[in-house]
């Protein structure tokens, strides 16, 4: 069985998703090629082969150009599975070689099970084990479900690789960089954050209080953030800042997996939302099932 | 110019789930049902570019599934869309990416559609697979994951949004597909007025026979509960009991509350 990994590389970079995608080759048994767009001082500490396009001629982000390349890596190695992450880069790509295959797609894997792959549904509230109809797939990984055991020594074999011409009707521009952080979440020991089940954007003060009371800055989840409750430079998870405070309390959250893998590695975690089995739970040291405009009040009178 | 937008109509996802008869999909019994997420935002931009460009486009919406669907479409049109596509498929939660794909791309491919919105996922699959498959199927360009949007005279500027922050700016001239992040614009609540009048707009009935032609490419063996991880206290009822609690944990397990 071989299992061809498409490595990731953004601003000059190899991304460490690379070696997660690593890891979940070494848990299917699978032997390993890879597939790089990106340059020679930036190659994967992993042994096989590595088929080396330039990042500076294709571009970092040209999905049509990548597709073309990963095709030619696809006919020289013969895989049984294609291997992305499941990030802004993989599920982008990985459909259209999914498409140009013609064969299936399993997205953000968390598990392997005989043959088959474990998904979660309905924001992981069940799961699903799915297997491709034919004898050979696309995989995307979640990012954070396979992680590498120890520090990568290997060192592939390059062997490059090109396109005969590199028309694209899309255009890559450039890069925006986030707005400078006002509040530096990873230097915090204690972090209150504000979900959706605050309800309302007055309602943030109500947390915003609780975390005044705790000594500890405010945080946000996505939704609160898109809905222009809580400014941007507050928000934790995939899209915003990685947290590991020594305390960490969700108010109205419920644990889209992009918030998780921002925070799952705090000491603390205290989870307050009135339902008993939002995926936050999962990840709680202590879940308070109650409704947190109710609760936190009480809390925060408790504090002061 | 012509817009398609696709929607799919998912469970609330607060809601229970338990895993429905046959054990491939869950049970869709006592759920409530609303607009996929992503999809409002895909609604919202075709509406907001045909406002730019004084009502020249034509907005078709689109949505695959039984006879509930037509609420979601409903909605799409109080926001803004001019017509309705309903494929009729009371099994279309068990069909895969590629079929859902094929039939979309089955229906557009003569339409000379300039432009297809969709949510860069569903809330409840979550494969970020169709909009991408749907324009590969098209032989059209395509970008995932916008949370910015610019028109001009054939010529979109996207931002992706990438990891921790970042964006990437794209350019690519239409036809195009686009799929929707979270916080592209904020989706507009239907007006009475509007909603009045969408209950005129057409919504056109297709059967999925007429457009499906591919086979599955993946299938699902089983649905089931994820295993809890267990462990973390679970505390219920009195709210000052709770409080008091609560503070005593934090007091004996956490350096930091005192």
């Amino acid at each position: 069985m071989k299992a061809l990994l498409i490595c990731e590389y953004r601003e000059k970079t190899l991304l460490a998703t690379s070696y997660e995608l690593a890891a979940f080759a070494e848990k299917l048994g699978a032997e390993v090629a890879m597939i790089l767009i990106g340059d020679d001082g930036a190659l994967p500490r992993i042994d096989g082969k590595l088929y080396l396009a330039q990042a500076a001629q294709y571009g970092e982000y040209n999905p049509e150009l990548h597709k073309r390349i990963v095709l030619q890596a696809v006919e020289r190695e013969n895989p049984d599975y294609l291997v992305f992450a499941h990030s802004s880069y993989g599920w982008d790509l990985a459909p259209r070689v999914a498409a140009a295959l013609k064969v299936g797609q399993i997205s953000e894997i968390v598990g392997i099970a005989d043959g088959a792959f474990e998904v979660g549904i309905c924001n992981a509230k069940l799961r699903r084990t799915v297997s491709p109809r034919g004898s050979r797939a696309v995989l995307t990984i979640q990012v954070g479900a396979f992680t590498p055991a120890g520090e990568a020594t290997g060192s592939p074999l390059v062997e490059k690789i090109d396109l005969p011409e590199t028309a694209s009707a899309l255009q890559f521009v450039g890069y925006e960089q986030a707005e400078k952080k006002a509040v530096d979440l990873t230097k915090a020991e204690i972090i209150v954050s504000a979900g959706r089940g605050v309800g309302k954007k007055d309602n943030v003060q109500v947390i915003a209080a609780l975390a005044k009371a705790l000594g500890g800055e405010l945080g946000a989840s996505r939704p609160v953030v898109d809905a222009g409750w809580v400014e941007h430079s507050h928000q934790v998870g995939t899209t915003g800042q990685t947290v590991s405070p020594k305390l960490y309390v969700a108010c109205g959250i419920s644990g889209a997996i992009q918030h998780l893998a921002g925070m799952k590695k705090s000491d603390f975690v205290v989870a307050i939302n009135k339902d008993k089995d939002a995926p936050i739970g999962e990840v709680s040291d202590v879940l308070v099932v109650a409704d947190v405009l109710q609760f936190v009040p009480v809390l925060t009178a408790r504090l002061q | 110019m012509k817009l398609l937008i696709c929607i799919k109509q998912v469970p609330d996802m607060e809601s229970r789930f338990k895993v429905g008869a046959g054990g491939s999909w869950y049970d869709e019994t006592d759920l409530a049902w609303r607009m996929n997420e992503y999809d409002e935002y895909a609604v919202e931009q075709a509406v907001q570019l045909k406002e730019q460009l004084a009502d020249a486009p034509e907005l078709t919406v689109l949505s695959i599934g039984p006879d509930r669907v037509l609420e979601p479409v409903k909605k799409a049109l109080a926001m803004g869309c001019d017509r309705g596509v309903h494929v009729q498929d009371a099994a279309a939660a068990h069909k895969d990416p590629w079929q859902i794909a094929s039939i979309i791309a089955a229906y557009a491919r003569d339409k000379g559609f300039d432009l297809i919105l969709t949510g860069m996922q569903s809330q409840d699959r979550g494969s970020a697979q169709v909009g991408v498959l749907v324009a590969e199927q098209l032989g059209i360009p395509c970008s995932t994951t916008m949370v910015g949007f610019a028109y001009d005279n054939g010529t979109i500027t996207a931002k992706r949004e990438l990891e921790g922050g970042l964006k990437g700016v794209v350019k690519l001239t239409t036809p195009a597909l686009l799929t929707c992040q979270l916080g592209l614009n904020v989706p507009r609540y239907p007006t009475l007025p509007n909603i009045m009048k969408a209950k005129k707009k057409e919504v056109a009935a297709i059967a999925v026979a007429d457009l499906l032609k591919e086979l599955e490419l993946t299938g699902t063996a089983s649905v089931y509960q994820p295993p809890k991880r267990g462990g973390g206290i679970v505390l219920e009822g009195d709210f000052a009991a709770m409080a008091d609690r609560l503070l005593g944990i934090l007091k004996e397990k956490t350096a930091v509350v005192r």
